[in-house]
């Protein structure tokens, strides 16, 4: 098992090395550049020219890369052009604001979407299974920054019961509470997606062991419903779910994206956003190898839990 | 089961309301402004800042030697209270306001000045590391500046240049404490001190900057206790919090919003036209629009009053030329838009042989000023197509588009989108419409007009410091590039703003800055 984590761990490098030269390669090939981005309608050939010296543009995209690779390997990823910051502060921050809106979700997904999957094969066919179907399928199925906006229509706009935009109030904030409150609507709006796809995915792993044999034998002892259902069925089931619910972790964090631009979340998507438009190649670097790191380790983190719940994945 | 589900769903019930009880949102203190931004700032260091984004903070905590007189684009005195000019135009002498000290409590002096300009343009100077300074070549004739005395200063410039004052009067030239510079050095942007009516408080990433009154302020304390400005990238999710109460004021208002806003009574909308133009630049090198008879008809065909209506739901007025009528000394008013006339665009083309004739239009996504882009390349499309031009879009992103039209259209595109705000009457024409501002030679003219009149117009207006001669050079300009149509006049946006009804005393300025000196709030 350490092997095998150990293995993961390494292979992580050659994937993050291959993943920044992508990167790299792709914001040198977009046109633009962030000399452009920042001088706008005064971009002339002469000061783009100048800007471009002053920020160090005028390397070759070689030195630029290997640059950029050895103060990396040392902790420095360097200054932002647009934001005129060291780019790690800036995603240090954002990328704690983005764990806590998607890891809140991700809880949120994953507890409503076993549930309702359970539900669901359970009483197959049932109106509670009927109920809960149609409601995965719009869930699925509605544009996530539009059902944002109409939550924040309703709840903040008319009703007033929760905060519109943000991560902490303006004034008077800044404690869990405040924080729980500026989280509901988008960690709800996250969630919604990968709740589905986790409830469907439950629902018909659940119904596909509840055909068993087994299932038949544990019930023909004797055993009670719930046990059956939660001891035999459910445990069986998850095996399957739980490498899907990792998935889900690198579908959320893509959704934090236009999430966190509806509700103003200052979170690492938004900072992409930012960065791709204005060209800030080192702020996207350092976002992305962040990004992706945390989904490698998450997706690493779900294997090693279906493995020690399912004796028969070897590692 | 079937109690683990119910208990799941009383949890989140009592979990909502229990966030909900009472009031959502703590109140915002009387006396404090909550301002929504449209993005967060990149820094508070004029000399580093090129975006109005950004202007609309710095203006409320710095001063420049010179600033524009309220409601106009004229330039006034702020911390320099008189100047005089040499009569060659190269030398500009100031007189600085006594008596003023940075929030830091050190002084404004003439060494200040001098420092400040020398930080930005002399690459030799200790501070110049903590640039870049995008926007230096607004002072780029400067060649020295020398202290005459404690409160005077005098600035030497290469060459005559009349837009010197108003460039001084931009953000570019707001005034930094060079103490303060040398304390943060390259983190000056985000400990900025100058000596304007509010004072830094502070600055949370992502969610606020936060600025206070400066009781010493020589121009007198503003009424507002504090301004907080808040970045909201989205628009719509900035009129929710405005509706909401999250913020007091916001600007850019998308014009759906805007309409809905403006009949309600708890809002009050503003608007006010500015310094910007957009248009269509014609490529004259090759193709249809070598022939001053197309690029006319393109004027006479393009319904530019049902763009601004419809496409633009009344966010604009309608450009007779090149020069926005925000520059009021410099207009000409006797400009009138080209009218919208299908059958005479239509002989024009048929005269020049150019009917049925296709043209490459490239159209951007987005960008600053462009306004709605797509929508309005699509209606210039079908206007076109009625007066016989078969127009083909191309449509890039903003940075994308920028990097095909400024090396010029040759060899690409008949047409192009672009919209310019610009501070004096010089800057666009100069730099975009010149036979010198070719892309080959360094500028922005990327449909190659040329008109060798024009040229001379626009270096004499350049040279001459005074301001009634330089009206009737730019004025003469217009009436020919109006005739010569290198462009398709479209359209001057008009800035708009809404506020919560108790915000008082608020006014939009031509210079699109966001002045919140003589606001209050009830």
């Amino acid at each position: 098992m350490h092997v095998y984590i150990l293995r993961r761990l390494v292979l992580m490098v050659p994937v993050l090395f291959g993943l920044t030269v992508i990167v790299f390669l792709i914001m040198s090939l977009i046109p633009g550049d962030p000399a452009l981005a920042i001088l706008g309608s005064y971009a002339t050939p002469e000061n783009v020219a100048k800007l471009r010296a002053d920020l160090g543009l005028d390397k070759s995209l070689i030195s630029q890369y290997w640059i950029w690779l050895t103060h990396m390997l040392h902790g420095d990823f360097g200054r932002s052009y647009s934001l005129n910051r060291p780019v790690l502060d800036e995603i240090l921050e954002r990328f704690g604001a983005t764990l806590i809106l998607a890891g809140t979700s991700l809880v949120l997904c994953t507890i409503l979407g076993l549930l309702t999957g359970v539900v669901s094969a359970v009483r197959q066919y049932g109106w509670a299974d009927k109920t809960l179907t149609f409601v995965v399928l719009i869930g699925i199925s509605v544009p996530s920054f539009w059902l944002g906006l109409m939550m924040m229509l309703l709840f903040a706009v008319n009703l007033r019961w929760l905060p519109v935009s943000g991560m902490y109030a303006i004034y008077g904030g800044g404690d869990l509470p405040d924080l729980l409150r500026h989280l509901v609507m988008p960690s709800i709006t996250l969630a919604v997606v990968a709740t589905g796809v986790i409830a469907r995915l439950t629902r018909s792993n659940m119904l596909e062991v509840l055909r068993q044999d087994y299932i038949r034998t544990a019930r023909a002892k004797g055993l009670d419903e719930r046990r059956v259902i939660y001891r035999h069925a459910f445990k069986a089931a998850l095996v399957n779910v739980i490498p899907v619910i990792g998935v889900q972790a690198g579908f959320v964090l893509g959704g934090a994206v236009y999430i966190e631009t509806v509700f103003q979340w200052p979170g690492i998507g938004r900072m992409l956003v930012t960065a791709i438009a204005t060209r800030d190649i080192l702020l996207v670097q350092g976002g992305v190898v962040i990004v992706a790191a945390s989904y490698v380790l998450f997706n690493l983190f779900a294997d090693v839990l279906q493995h020690l719940i399912d004796p028969r994945v070897k590692a | 089961m079937k109690s683990l589900f119910k208990g799941a769903l009383i949890a989140a019930a009592l979990t909502v309301s229990a966030f909900s009880a009472g009031q959502a949102e703590a109140q915002t203190p009387p006396g404090v402004l909550l301002v929504g931004q449209i993005a967060e700032p990149k820094s508070l260091d004029p000399a580093a800042d090129t975006a109005v984004n950004d202007f609309r903070i710095l203006v409320n905590m710095y001063d420049g030697l010179v600033r524009y007189k309220d409601g106009t684009l004229e330039v006034e005195p702020d911390l320099a209270t008189s100047w005089t000019i040499s009569d060659d135009g190269k030398v500009y002498t100031f007189k600085l306001r006594d008596g003023v000290t940075f929030h830091d409590g050190t002084p404004f002096n003439a060494e200040a000045v001098k420092y400040n300009f020398d930080r930005m343009l002399d690459e030799k100077h200790p501070e110049h590391d903590t640039g870049p300074f995008p926007l230096a070549f607004f002072f780029s004739t400067v060649d020295k500046i020398d202290v005459l005395d404690d409160l005077t200063v005098k600035f030497t410039l290469k060459e005559p240049y009349a837009p010197f004052l108003s460039n001084l009067a931009y953000p570019t030239g707001l005034i930094v404490s060079p103490a303060a510079v040398q304390k943060y050095g390259k983190d000056f942007g985000r400990h900025p001190v100058g000596t304007g009516p509010f004072k830094f408080e502070e600055w949370d990433s992502n969610a606020k900057v936060v600025v206070s009154r400066n009781d010493d302020y020589w121009d007198g304390a503003p009424k507002l206790d504090a301004v907080v400005f808040r970045p909201i990238t989205d628009a719509n999710t900035r009129v929710a919090e405005l509706m909401a109460g999250g913020i007091d004021l916001m600007v850019e208002v998308p014009p759906d919003s805007l309409t809905n806003l403006a009949g309600d009574d708890n809002f009050q909308v503003y608007q006010q036209a500015g310094p910007h133009l957009w248009f269509l630049i014609l490529n004259m090198k090759e193709g249809p629009f070598k022939d001053k008879r197309v690029r006319q008809a393109v004027n006479y065909a393009i319904n530019k009053k049902a763009l601004v209506d419809n496409v633009l739901q009344g966010t604009a007025e309608v450009a007779a030329g090149p020069t926005p009528p925000a520059f009021a000394w410099a207009y000409d008013k006797s400009l009138d838009p080209y009218p919208y006339d299908v059958e005479k665009a239509k002989q024009l083309i048929r005269d020049a042989g150019a009917t049925g004739k296709e043209v490459t239009f490239y159209v951007t996504e987005g960008g600053s000023g462009m306004l709605d882009p797509i929508p309005m390349g699509a209606a210039i499309q079908a206007d076109l197509a009625k007066v016989g031009l078969k127009v083909k879009i191309e449509t890039y992103e903003w940075n994308t588009f920028l990097g095909k039209v400024n090396p010029g259209l040759a060899g690409k595109a008949d047409m192009a989108e672009m919209a310019w705000m610009t501070n004096d009457p010089d800057t666009l024409p100069y730099l975009a419409l010149r036979t010198d501002a070719w892309p080959d030679k360094g500028g922005f003219n990327s449909g190659y007009y040329s008109n060798p009149k024009v040229d001379e117009l626009l270096e004499k207006a350049r040279t001459s410091t005074d301001q009634n001669e330089r009206a009737k050079l730019y004025r003469e300009m217009q009436q020919i590039v109006h005739d010569d149509a290198p462009w398709a006049f479209i359209a001057n946006w008009k800035q708009n703003a809404v506020s919560s009804s108790a915000v008082k005393g608020f006014k939009l300025q031509p210079s699109f800055f966001l002045l919140l000196k003589d606001v209050s709030k009830d």
